[in-house]
């Protein structure tokens, strides 16, 4: 195998108004022909960046420190700009993360393959246009001849992820970086995307880098890997080599913190762990503000009895036939509005103490039911029963309802679900001032103080705004909000799917933990299987708005009855074979 | 495709409906018509009985259909000022203004289109940056000043160009033009250029931030990567995709410049129907004020019509979206 | 304290960009002299041009004191009555800029009220609103403007029209202002309605005035204040506009539009100043504002996450 890429302490710098940003920091890496080489990290770790530094594309103002990057022989540090426009898509190509923005929508798709291949080569137009109809074919999209005068938009996500492959394919080249290739698909299709690059790679034996920061994608497909952070390499090898038998302690911390989809782990332990609790941060608290403060509020001075909730078994969340549709209010003339049906006929109860894990890909449904319960969307039909009272839908909920409290909700996006002009105290203290339940400036206060030191973040954190935290410290605000209302009933809305993986595991603990000591009835809800088992104790399955299964979590997993469960299982990318051998 | 062409037609109905219904009350509540129309000697019988023969006594809303039924048929009423037929005066006065409009649209698209895209293109080069700053400039100095400058100049100081009127025009039936004579040219040439300016940076401007906001996009990070040559990807690529804002705005734009033709007019007094609204206003002459309220309504809609018809050319997805219902 | 400045001003990004825009501090200040002279008017001036005592038609078309025909006490010459032309630009300034600032405070309040609304309900409200924005939008501002002057004309009596012209003006160019207040609010209310923090909010129970009060409002400044820059140098531009037309303010009491006509007629005659003086003010005022109107748009625009 000749070795096609080869980088040598590569160092790459970002002037900013804070002084100078170091996003690489003399990386090596090296891509031979016919392999998969892995990239991977959290968010930050410079994974892009390597990318775009080998295509010559730095978003300015960053630049080059030192070292060089060689392909094929070349320096490419010594290339004009011209030369390097050349070189891009004839020996190197990019394909990108989001397949609906990658395509201009325009542009006919044949439109955009032959204009490529006859960018790069002097054919005529009838032979472009052979070679754009065998490379959709090559890529996988069927009636080709027909489809392919279509524009990017009528086709699904899968699909379009195909014809940026072939976009990539279609000049020759013999490196190809995938950016996040897979990330914005469905698990099943993503399945089938990853086999795609696999045997192009192997077939056309060209050299692919493969950034990502799913583990198990890596596991998948990849020959080597280099785990980055922070700009640095912290190891670099086989991947079987690396993933299952890691010698840095950082690569270890990773690998503990992705979900098993095998076994269910009581924590995750031996994760990497948040380093915002500082001593400098720690210094400043509120006078009588401690986690024991805010535990006492939450359980009102009561002892919290798991035994008595579990022989309590009573239900406190009962869903009957409940269905959602939507209608787009855009009345045709001729045509009456049938409108989408989001949720059918669902069924289901849940026990007090209880964590449900609701599960299914894109437009399954999932957050559509958490909004029916929480009264954001008005069910089309069917009954909701808590605390065995009769749930109204949410446009007949009175303000003043008890379930508003009651019912808290934990949402998706950490950048979205914290109001950026509002400071961290007065964000938690909204609810207390809101249910009125309690008048006491100074208990506020320290409540909110007392809060923040239960979901693990300093209590100085009260003065700062949200800006001023990472997505995972946000979310433990979110947390901390959503906890001090004294709720009965939590929802979790894919809390940690915008999360890297270790702030993933750092959250899902911290839910396990406040879960066993208030007792919380959570509804989980994940497209990804391996967190569902983790953390909930049964498991619903949802697909285009259908339930699908419903099970106990360990009955589930072991033996899914329904096709789709079973395709669900099969199709997610999991390190099963490595973490058998821990 | 049917749905979507009924829809918007019903829409500019609606607007026109909305237009006709404000001129109408202007018309009818806004001084008193017949006190307008006759001497003070007539007697208060006399009166009375105008008003009836004018139908002014019956409902409003017969009166309103009347007045509707009119203004379709033509009937525009008479001038309280000069007492002559409002739609003769605004015939008279309509190419004047359509001829200027037309060459300041020109002006204005053929420079601003250009302008734009290269400022977008080329960021932070001398030109860029000279002509950035003429943006501002062109959109902080009022058009009337901008008149008296270019007539300061080129009219008293330099004497090449006349200061104000049409100069010698041609007439073609009831259209007189000023494009066949030397004369009529050298006439219309400032004031196109002081109307032109406003809507030359405002379309510069606009193409220049769409521009830039399309050229940040994944698909032409993507194209980049691909090596599509840099001509191709600015041309057929980006600004393909800045078409759709900058239609709209060019189409808002038609109405500024016949909205700002009326000071360019009487800077320049140039007899176009600009100067004849403004008369109207002065003189409180509400049938004139009134039926050039819609007509500038109607070439609003029917611009506004025409732009649509364009996004549904250009766009494909607009025409997914009418074709699904 | 030197500390605490440092840091504030390199962490919040809009003073940061700020104090390195030389171009964008010097139009602040020329803004902020600007408003202070007409603020300051009545204290500055040497004369007050609206006094018609005070005016002496003797005293009329004298150049500026530095011609060899001027006088001292008239720094930069007379116009046509007689007046100071330097006291005139000064009260022209003022009124300009009052009628700018009420009427774009008139335009934003229902602009922005109408337009979180029309965002955050959505339906019906929205379709009628978005409804009657169309339909104005089919008439440009200086017609809406001149409209709604010939109206108040037709249905005010000679004398009170007069008195009343600054509220008609106000009126006039605010009604046709506001729709671009609206759209703009319309469309980031919608961007931040579907936000999870207004969701959460909505979950509560809160009430929707609250929620758009509190929780909206304060997270659209940006582009309201860019629209507030803008139009205000819109506004300024129709009262000149207007005024030059001669339906604007009244003529006794004269804006820089006004001035500026009155020195056109005497332009060609050789009498300059009349002209030259206003324009050059109402210029540096309007550019100066529209600097910071642009520094503004692009500081606040939402670049890289």
């Amino acid at each position: 195998m000749d070795v096609l890429l080869n980088i040598n302490n590569l160092s790459v710098k970002f002037p900013t108004r804070f002084g100078e940003f170091s996003a690489l920091d003399n990386i090596d890496l090296s891509v031979a022909a016919g392999e998969i080489h892995g990239l991977v990290g959290e968010s930050g770790a410079g994974k892009s960046t390597v990318g775009a530094a080998i295509m010559g594309l730095l978003q300015s103002p960053g630049y080059v420190a030192s070292g060089d990057i060689n392909f094929m022989g070349e320096q490419l540090g010594s290339l004009s700009a011209e030369q390097y426009h050349a070189m891009r898509g004839q020996r190197i190509s990019m394909i990108f993360q989001d397949p609906q923005t990658s395509l201009n929508p325009l542009l006919r798709v044949s439109q955009q393959l032959i204009e490529t291949i006859r960018q790069h080569s002097d054919v005529s137009y009838s032979e472009a246009r052979k070679r754009a109809i065998a490379l959709l074919e090559e890529t996988g999209i069927r009636d080709v001849e027909q489809r392919m005068d279509e524009y990017p938009h009528q086709f699904s996500g899968g699909m379009r992820q195909r014809v940026v492959i072939a976009l990539a394919l279609c000049t020759n080249p013999e490196l190809i970086i995938a950016d996040e290739p897979t990330t914005a698909l469905d698990v099943s299709v993503q399945k089938q995307i990853l086999a795609l690059i696999r045997s192009l790679c192997t077939t056309r034996n060209i050299g692919i880098i493969l950034i990502t920061h799913d583990i198990g994608v890596i596991n998948e497909i990849t020959d080597r890997v280099t785990v980055l952070r922070s700009g640095r390499v912290i190891e670099s090898g086989l991947t079987a080599q690396v993933l299952g038998n890691p010698s840095d302690a950082y690569t270890k911390a990773l690998m503990a913190a992705v979900p098993r989809l095998d076994k269910r782990l009581d924590r995750f332990r031996n994760i990497v762990s948040d380093d915002i609790l500082t001593k400098e941060n720690t210094s400043w608290v509120v006078e009588g503000a401690n986690a024991q403060f805010a535990s006492d509020w939450l359980l009102q001075d009561h002892q919290f009895d798991k035994q008595q909730q579990d022989n309590d078994a009573r239900s406190i969340l009962s869903v009957t036939n409940l269905a959602v549709t939507f209608y787009s209010g855009q009345p045709g003339w001729f045509k009456r509005d049938e409108g989408f049906k989001a949720l059918s006929d669902i069924n289901f109860t849940m026990r007090t103490g209880e964590v449900l894990g609701i599960v299914g890909e894109s437009g399954s449904g999932k957050s559509t039911l958490a909004k029916a319960i929480v009264g954001l969307v008005d069910p089309s039909a069917g009954e909701m029963i808590f605390n065995a009272e009769a749930l109204p839908p949410g446009s007949q909920r009175a303000r003043t309802h008890p379930a508003r409290r009651q019912i808290q909700m934990v949402f998706q996006d950490p950048y979205s679900s914290l109001n950026n002009r509002q400071k961290v105290e007065d964000i938690i203290a909204e609810p207390i001032r809101f249910y009125n339940m309690t008048s006491d400036n100074r208990k506020i206060r320290q409540l909110v103080a007392s809060v923040l030191e239960l979901v693990e973040m300093p209590q100085s954190a009260m003065l700062k705004y949200p800006h001023q935290f990472s997505g995972g410290q946000r979310q433990r605000i979110a947390v901390a909000r959503a906890l001090v209302a004294r709720p009965e009933f939590l929802i979790c809305d894919e809390p940690t799917s915008a999360l890297d993986v270790s702030i993933q595991a750092q959250i899902l603990n911290l839910l396990k933990d406040l879960q066993q000591t208030f007792g919380l009835s959570i509804l989980f809800i994940s497209h990804n299987l391996a967190v569902i088992r983790q953390i909930s104790d049964s498991v619903l399955v949802l697909r285009n708005g259908a339930l699908v299964e419903s099970a106990q979590t360990e009955m589930f997993f072991s033996a899914p009855k329904h096709e789709y469960s079973q395709m669900l299982l099969r199709e997610t990318p999991s390190l099963a074979m490595l973490q058998e051998q821990q | 495709m049917l749905s979507f062409i009924v829809q918007r037609l019903l829409q500019s109905v609606f607007v026109m409906l909305a237009v006709s219904l404000i001129a109408f009350s202007l018309f009818r509540f806004v001084g008193d018509p017949v006190a307008q129309m006759v001497g003070q000697e007539t007697s208060i019988q006399d009166q009375e009985n105008l008003r009836e023969r004018l139908g002014l006594n019956d409902p409003l809303i017969t009166q309103y259909g009347r007045f509707v039924g009119d203004l379709i048929k033509g009937d525009f009423g008479f001038s309280y000022r000069t007492r002559q037929p409002v739609s003769e005066m605004i015939l008279n006065r309509m190419p004047a203004t359509l001829e200027l409009g037309a060459v300041s649209l020109l002006i204005s698209l053929l420079v601003g289109i250009p302008a734009g895209i290269y400022t977008a293109i080329k960021r932070g080069g001398v030109l860029s940056n000279v002509l950035l700053m003429s943006t501002l400039i062109g959109i902080s100095v009022p058009t009337f000043v901008i008149g008296i400058f270019l007539i300061y100049l080129f009219g008293v100081e330099l004497g090449w160009l006349p200061t104000f009127g049409r100069g010698e025009t041609v007439q073609i039936g009831w259209w007189q033009t000023s494009f066949l004579t030397w004369d009529g040219l050298k006439s219309l040439l400032l004031p196109a250029i002081t109307l032109g300016i406003y809507q030359l940076t405002l379309t510069m401007r606009l193409v220049r931030a769409e521009m830039q906001d399309v050229l940040k996009t994944d698909f032409i990070k993507f194209a980049t990567a691909r090596g599509i040559n840099y001509r191709s990807l600015y041309f057929n690529h980006a600004f393909r995709n800045t078409l759709v804002p900058v239609i709209t705005i060019i189409g808002l734009q038609l109405g500024g410049i016949i909205a700002f033709s009326i000071v360019t007019e009487s800077v320049f007094q140039w007899p176009g129907m600009g100067l004849l609204f403004l008369d109207s206003i002065r003189y409180v002459d509400i049938p004139v004020m009134s039926v050039y309220l819609v007509l500038i309504a109607l070439m609003f809609v029917v611009i506004n019509l025409a732009v649509d018809m364009l996004y549904f050319a250009i766009d494909p997805r607009v025409r997914l979206k009418s074709a699904n219902g | 304290m030197i500390n605490a400045w440092r840091r504030f001003s390199r962490e919040n990004e809009l003073v940061y960009l700020f104090l390195r825009n030389r171009v964008a501090q010097l139009a602040a200040l020329i803004a902020i002299v600007s408003v202070g002279a007409a603020a300051f008017a009545n204290f500055i001036a040497p004369t007050n041009p609206y006094d018609i005592a005070s005016i002496d038609i003797m005293d009329s078309l004298i150049p500026p004191a530095w011609n060899a025909d001027g006088e001292s006490h008239f720094i930069i010459g007379t116009d046509d009555q007689g007046r100071d032309l330097f006291s005139a630009i000064l009260y022209g300034t003022r009124l300009s800029l009052t009628v700018g600032l009420l009427s774009i405070t008139f335009a934003s309040v229902l602009g922005v009220t109408v337009g979180l609304m029309a965002g955050y309900f959505g339906g019906r409200f929205d379709a009628i609103v978005m409804r009657i924005a169309d339909v104005q939008l089919s008439l440009p501002a200086i017609l809406v403007a001149l409209l709604i002057d010939g109206i108040a004309r037709g249905i005010l009596p000679q004398d009170k029209h007069d008195s009343l012209m600054i509220v008609v003006l106000t009126v006039a160019i605010g009604l046709s202002l506001w729709v671009n207040f609206a759209r703009t609010v319309r469309a980031s209310t919608f961007v931040e309605r579907n936000k999870e923090y207004v969701q959460a909010s909505q979950i509560m129970g809160m009430h929707p005035v609250r929620i758009m009060l509190v929780h909206i409002l304060p997270n659209i400044m940006g582009p309201i204040l860019v629209i507030l820059t803008v139009d205000l140098a819109v506004a300024v531009l129709l009262e000149a506009t207007l005024s030059f037309l001669g339906v604007g303010v009244p003529p006794n009491q004269p804006s820089l539009g006004t001035l500026i006509r009155i020195g056109t007629e005497y332009l060609f005659s050789g009498e300059w100043w009349i002209v030259i003086f206003p324009s050059g003010m109402l210029i540096t005022m309007i550019v100066s504002i529209n600097i910071l109107g642009d520094f503004l748009r692009d500081a606040l625009n939402p670049r890289l996450r």
